[in-house]
């Protein structure tokens, strides 16, 4: 099937505004008789369902965590960008607009991105009305700086913590509506299904994860906000509770699954130190503003203590290849370029798996004071973690997955192939193409969240008769049912592993062989692995407790056993797409270390359809047209 | 009235009542030392300066330190009750690290004070505890009239071992109290920042200091020998 | 990197509870092969996983991030909520920080406005309602002025983010002997009351918060400060001053 994005034609800057006009409108006091899911509570999820309710709309809204404030978008670290031009440095919506196409190695849908670019300057004035303190200069006017992938500053941020201070100025605003009644929140419940009625999206079933009760949710509109899947890599950048679950389950509903190979690898994160590591901890990209990534230029002197390897000895590899970007290249590249270095035996650290980010050329210039103002937290957390000193001796780091591209496949309204289900932020595919810009991830959650949203699903909603939340509909019975007999069935292998063992494992597997670099052959040997690790799994996985309690290994479990299936599909994609594009990067396609696009075969966004367990899924296509950033070989050089 | 139902409300009164005792405190100290004999006629005439106070005055005042005292024990059991609710359960470890012993147990050295102060009532104001030394009984000239002589009560009081030792250890609990309260009385108020609050916290210590040593040097000399009457 | 194959053993003694009603108990483990590179929860996560082998049932415990930004995980270790390390929450506190045989005890917070759910997990949505209170300044989606209309001075803005540095972890409450919230409140208030676009409101959010404060069962202020040590945000005991003034001068407006 070809897919059809349903982009509005004509001129790329008039595209968002004529198409607002466009969409139907719901009269106001027809609103109150909506009913909306918003599952996910992070910067897209929290936007959405305050300025839903504020519109008058009943809203539901479901996170895992114990409070809406604690999804994972406040984990970002560095910024969010728009096309203010506050510095004059030449920055405009056209600029955005095509640096993130750029950016994305033009696997992006260009009104999507033209509207994201557009709608940018609206979330720095709404953030600071909303009280975000964002940093602000001795004027009192709001401060930016320069971000990987590009060459203005349009970056806004608030300390190291902007994704925290975005996120709770979306959960203030969803708390306002939670005390006025049109949002009614729930916490610690998990999305298990998603209930299809006659095809279209009619409610959900969650799990609650205090009592382990089954509950069905009805409404006219279920958005799914559920973030990204890096966690399929076991060890990523995501809090332990992200999970592809939610599109999964959506997924397997019947909602298209796009570009699932796309995911990006955070250049600046700190090294694994062991085995029993958990997690991966990303230092803001911002840190390579003022740091020097450097390895040795011989193997020998990888042992040594690298303020004892002489200048001349150190190769500035970014500086050496990009010298336009230095530093500062993209994401996709500096990752690629950390991972070439250490794969010629010239990485440090633990495993010879790490490259120096080296801050005392700048500390010469500017002082220590005045880095230890720009990053002092980082510093201090990186002190935490490896007991080193970061002042005093470069940082050791190291790629690791942060962030997924792909995600459930969406037309122009955000809307899926299933009517009445939208996917908003990072859980949807749509504008970061192949690669993401850094300070781009909590632009994109609040513009679908804030000012997409709120116009397109009213679109859809003026449409339809209002259907109530009443779930007495086999389907919802039969969701539940099948829920049911899916954590029976998992509680009852009581096998001998345990399911971390396993997510280790397929981790293992994706890494190696899906990870940063992929090859025809890494990837047919995950096509043959994980099947067979999945079908382990279901023989001989440990899961203790019963499902009628709080149980963390089941919640853990069920994960797994998504990402198990999910991890197939993964492969599958970046198996299809014979060309090297942002973050996917396949060894046999580049040219001199370069990533090598195939515009010809692949510019097109790959969605796929589950055809049932075990099945081969189908792929349908949307091609790409690139009518205002002309298709280019993307440099930095 | 959410002064005096809100938690910070009470408090504010609690600090208020508070410190308008700590201002008397230090009113009373500069009063006592006359015993030193700075004033004319020492302490004896200075029990008499305000004994010829005009009666509402003297009625007035002290009813108004009586609901000073009322109002912060009221306010200081019940907020402390509502506090012990707080926490139901204590930990297993005890790690404390800036709460001090004066700040755990105000409800305490506040009791104590309480029952030290009905005693010094009874003994100095009120003189039922030991009649034979009462100074309304014990008449002395100053100047050319007979006044109660005070100064012969308080010697007499303090030579006695017993009660020496009981004023000295409530200005120890006053100190105590103080030491805390003092400092807590800005905080409530809202009459601190990062950068003055430890610096408040200090001299609050020293004016609780400063009181204590003022206060004991009386039981404490007479009780030596040094002050006589 | 120096003691990287040298291993610890620890014994943990560690609070269970069924469920919000069972009366609860310490129970004794053993950690055994841990580095000084564990971090604190990655150490649970190998008791946990001996425990589900042996077919026991793990130790549950709330965490999600596990980067000390989320504010999910809220453990006391003796007696110092997050471990009582300086700026510190319990998933970024690191194993070097124990030696060898140490005996940890590993409790949940302890408040009245905290119930318990399970063994160290305890349920915060009182935090949730006081900021649903009025911690917020109430404008609409669009509709609001340019950014850089209103020009806000770097000291009230470098103030405001101190205060907006709490995670809502809870730890002030749980350090706190008597449970009260004024910490995560206070810096709430002080947040607002800086900034130019929260003093329209800043009366009536004060009033708000502090009743809903006291309805969800928090306990009052005595100045211990025991809050400001506990946070791992470093938040300081300043904004409980401010949030005083600020409720103080609220009742004469």
């Amino acid at each position: 099937m070809i897919l059809d994005g349903k982009c509005p034609t004509g001129p790329i800057q008039q595209t968002w505004d004529k198409h607002r006009f466009d969409l139907k409108l719901v009269n106001p006091a027809n609103k109150r008789k909506y009913n909306i899911i918003v599952v996910g509570t992070g910067l897209a999820g929290g936007a959405a369902a305050a300025s839903l309710g504020e519109l008058g709309y009943n809203v539901q809204a479901f996170c895992y965590q114990d409070s809406p404030r604690r999804a994972h978008s406040i984990a970002a670290q560095g910024g969010i960008n728009a096309a203010k031009n506050y510095p004059n440095d030449g920055d405009s919506i056209y600029r955005l607009f095509y640096d993130t196409i750029k950016g994305g190695d033009f696997r992006a849908r260009e009104a999507d991105v033209w509207r994201l670019a557009q709608v940018s300057n609206n979330i720095i004035d709404q953030c600071v009305a909303q009280g975000v303190p964002f940093a602000r200069d001795y004027a009192g006017y709001l401060d930016n700086r320069s971000f990987g992938g590009a060459q203005v500053s349009r970056t806004f941020y608030a300390r190291g913590q902007t994704g925290q201070q975005l996120l709770l100025g979306a959960y203030s605003a969803l708390s306002r509506q939670i005390k006025l009644g049109t949002v009614k929140m729930f916490n610690r419940r998990e999305m298990l299904d998603l209930v299809v009625v006659d095809g279209v999206a009619k409610g959900i079933t969650c799990r609650n994860l205090i009592t382990g009760e089954l509950e069905s949710y009805a409404a006219d509109a279920v958005c799914l906000c559920t973030g990204g899947y890096v966690n399929v890599f076991y060890l990523s950048t995501n809090a332990m509770g992200c999970s592809v679950t939610a599109n999964w389950k959506a997924h397997k509903k019947g909602a298209f699954f796009a570009n699932p190979c796309y995911t990006q690898i955070h250049p600046t994160c700190i090294p694994q130190a062991g085995d029993y590591q958990s997690k991966l901890t990303l230092m803001s990209e911002s840190l390579r503003n003022d740091g020097r990534c450097w390895v040795p230029k011989r193997k020998e002197d990888c042992g040594k203590h690298p303020n004892e390897v002489p200048e001349e000895d150190r190769d500035y590899y970014l500086e050496r290849k990009y010298p336009s970007f230095g530093n500062l290249a993209p994401r996709d590249i500096a990752s690629r370029a950390a991972k070439e270095q250490c794969d010629d035996g010239r990485g440090v650290g633990p495993g010879g798996r790490g490259v120096y980010l080296d801050f005392s050329t700048s500390i010469k210039r500017v002082g220590a004071d005045t880095i230890k103002e720009r990053y002092g937290n980082l510093f201090e957390m990186y002190e935490k973690i490896t007991d080193e000193d970061g002042y005093k001796r470069p940082m050791r780091m190291y790629p690791a997955p942060h962030y997924s591209m792909g995600g459930l496949w969406v037309d122009y309204n955000l809307q899926s192939n299933i009517p009445g289900l939208f996917v908003l932020g990072e859980a949807n595919f749509s504008v970061h193409g192949a690669n993401r810009l850094g300070a781009s991830a909590l632009m994109q959650g609040l513009a679908d969240g804030y000012f997409v949203i709120p116009y397109t699903i009213g679109g859809y909603l003026a449409t339809v008769k209002p259907s109530g939340t009443n779930t007495d509909h086999v389907e919802f019975k039969k969701s539940i049912e099948d829920v049911n007999a899916y954590t029976n069935k998992l509680l009852n292998v009581n096998g001998k592993k345990t399911v971390s063992e396993f997510m280790r494992e397929l981790g293992g597997l994706m890494w190696e062989n899906c990870g940063m670099a992929r090859t025809k052959e890494s990837l047919e040997t995950n096509l043959k692995k994980i099947p067979a690790l999945r079908e382990e799994f279901w023989k001989n996985v440990k899961v203790t407790g019963s499902g009628k309690e709080f149980n963390q290994d089941l919640e853990n479990a069920g994960r797994t056993a998504d990402f198990l299936e999910f991890a197939e599909l993964m492969c599958r994609d970046a198996h299809h797409r014979n060309e090297s594009c942002g973050g996917h990067f396949r060894v046999e396609y580049q040219d001199q270390g370069e990533a090598q696009r195939d515009d010809a075969n692949y510019c097109y966004v790959g969605a796929w359809e589950y055809k049932g367990d075990n099945k081969t899924p189908e792929l349908h296509k949307e091609p790409l047209k690139f009518d205002n950033v002309h298709l280019a070989v993307r440099s930095y050089k | 009235m959410q002064l005096l139902t809100s938690s910070i409300g009470r408090k504010i009164v609690m600090a208020i009542t508070g410190q308008a005792m700590v201002l008397f405190a230090v009113i009373h100290l500069l009063g006592n030392s006359s015993i030193f004999g700075w004033l004319n006629g020492g302490i004896n005439a200075y029990a008499e300066h305000l004994h010829s106070l005009p009666l509402p005055i003297i009625i007035g005042f002290r009813l108004a330190l009586l609901a000073l005292v009322c109002i912060h024990i009221w306010f200081g059991i019940q907020l402390t009750i509502e506090n012990r609710g707080g926490r139901p359960r204590q930990y297993a470890v005890k790690s404390t690290q800036k709460a001090t012993f004066a700040s755990e147990n105000m409800i305490w050295t506040g009791s104590l004070l309480g029952l030290f102060l009905v005693y010094h009532l009874l003994h100095f104001t009120f003189q039922v505890t030991s009649p034979e030394t009462a100074a309304l009984k014990n008449l002395v000239p100053l100047h050319d009239q007979m006044v109660p002589n005070v100064l012969g009560m308080v010697v007499a009081g303090f030579q006695n071992f017993f009660i020496a030792f009981i004023y000295a250890g409530a200005m120890v609990v006053l100190f105590l109290h103080l030491s805390h309260g003092i400092q807590s009385f800005f905080q409530t108020m809202g009459w601190s920042c990062d950068k003055s609050q430890p610096i408040i916290v200090k001299l609050g210590t020293l004016v609780a200091l400063v009181l204590f040593l003022g206060y004991v040097t009386i039981p404490l000399t007479i009780f030596a020998g040094i002050l006589k009457g | 990197m120096s003691d990287h194959h040298k291993t610890m053993t620890l014994t943990l003694i560690v609070w269970r509870q069924k469920g919000p009603n069972d009366p609860g108990k310490f129970e004794t483990y053993t950690a055994k092969g841990i580095t000084e590179h564990h971090s604190f929860l990655e150490m649970l996560d190998v008791v946990n996983e001996d425990l589900i082998k042996s077919g026991k049932e793990p130790i549950c415990f709330d965490h999600d991030c596990r980067e000390g930004i989320c504010g999910m995980c809220s453990q006391v270790i003796n007696g110092a909520p997050h471990g009582g390390q300086d700026r510190t929450t319990v998933c970024q506190l690191h194993m070097r920080k124990f030696k060898d045989g140490d005996t940890i005890y590993i409790e949940p917070w302890r408040a009245r406005a905290f119930p318990i759910i399970k063994d160290l997990v305890v349920d915060r949505s009182a935090l949730d309602t006081i900021v649903q209170a009025g911690a917020y300044v109430s404008c609409h989606t669009g509709g609001v002025p340019d950014g850089n209309a209103i020009l806000i001075p770097k000291p009230a803005a470098d103030e405001s983010m101190d205060a907006a540095e709490c995670v809502g972890c809870g730890a002030c409450v749980a350090g706190c002997p008597n449970g009260a919230a004024m910490l995560f409140t206070g810096a709430k208030v002080s947040q607002f009351a800086v900034l130019p676009q929260g003093k329209p409101e800043a009366a009536a959010r004060v009033k708000n918060l502090v009743d809903a404060m006291a309805s969800c069962g928090f306990g009052n202020c005595t100045n211990h400060y025991e809050c400001q040590v506990a946070c791992p945000k470093g938040i300081n005991v300043k904004f409980i001053a401010r949030m005083n003034r600020e409720f103080l001068k609220a009742q004469f407006v």
